[in-house]
């Protein structure tokens, strides 16, 4: 298994205050359905129209990635867990059981695509990365690939 | 097809004399909605043949990656057929996207 992280906020350990876990059929329909569960999950937590549009753009990539590449030779489910820690610090995992990535450092590359034929604009890590404050990606060839952001919640009360 | 699109989202193609195809997407952009929106955009160009191709993306709401890649695919299309693109008046949640990805330097974004 490889992997890697970007940023420190995967890294903290920290009581969990709520969690849901969906699984979801890798359907391009399910892209908006995971946005909005996220964003209802994250809702309680009172986040800023800014954090839960880097939540959803980040969310939509990775469910994305799970639909367009994991699984571009069948199909397969997206296990999708969210959990709010203590301080408003929301880590989403992103995992499925497709393809695997064979070169991490060359996946998160920005421009970087193996599908540029489906129009793929091989942003998605890089957009993962700009608007979370923690990814961590890891990926075994043959058994699948799960990619976990953090993002740090300063919320409307607490905004200066 | 699971979700069907309200009448608000519907994409709304229009024609000038001047060979100007306007085009304006409204609500969100995904892998999902870029299909449809690409099947759409691209019958309209074979329809018209136009020489510019105006993307009005002030409607939009929610937009990831998949946005970038439909915009780059229609560049690629109008440079084909010798015309130009241009994105008009993208909202907040396209600007932000067009502007991670660097698209004002090789897209003529207005304003
Ligand atoms: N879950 C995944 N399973 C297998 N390969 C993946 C996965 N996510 C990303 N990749 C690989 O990493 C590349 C870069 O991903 P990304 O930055 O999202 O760009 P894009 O999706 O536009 O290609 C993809 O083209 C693909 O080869
Ligand atoms: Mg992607």
């Amino acid at each position: 298994m490889a992997s890697y992280t970007v940023g420190d906020a995967c890294r903290t350990r920290r009581p969990v205050i709520n969690e849901i876990r969906i699984r979801l059929p890798a359907l391009s329909a399910n892209e908006s359905v995971a946005r909005a569960v996220v964003a209802a999950f994250c809702a309680a937590a009172d986040p800023t129209a800014t954090e839960l549009a880097d939540i959803k753009c980040a969310v939509s990539e990775a469910v994305t990635n799970c639909i367009v590449h994991a699984y571009r030779e069948g199909t397969g489910d997206i296990l999708l867990t969210a959990r709010l820690l203590q301080d408003r610090l929301l880590c989403i995992e992103i995992r499925d059981r497709g393809c695997g990535i064979p070169d991490l450092g060359q996946a998160r590359e920005p421009l970087y695509t193996t599908d540029a034929a489906g129009e793929r604009s091989g942003m998605g890590f890089t957009v993962m990365e700009s608007f979370c404050d923690g990814v961590r990606v890891s990926s075994t060839v043959g058994k699948g690939t799960t990619v976990t952001l953090c993002k740090r919640l300063r919320g409307r009360s607490t905004r200066t | 097809m699971i979700h069907k699109q309200p009448p608000s989202e519907e994409t709304l193609c229009r024609q000038t004399e001047d060979g100007v195809l306007c085009v304006r997407l409204c609500g969100e952009i995904d892998h999902h909605r870029a299909a449809t929106l690409r099947r759409t955009i691209d019958d309209a160009i074979c329809r018209c043949h136009p020489t510019e191709l105006r993307l009005d993306m002030s409607g939009i709401a929610f937009m990831d990656s998949s946005g970038l890649g439909l915009i780059m695919g229609r560049r690629a299309l109008m440079d084909k057929l010798g015309g130009e693109l241009i994105v008009v008046h993208p909202a907040p949640a396209a600007r932000r996207m067009l502007q991670l990805a660097g698209m004002e330097r090789i897209v003529r974004i207005e304003p």
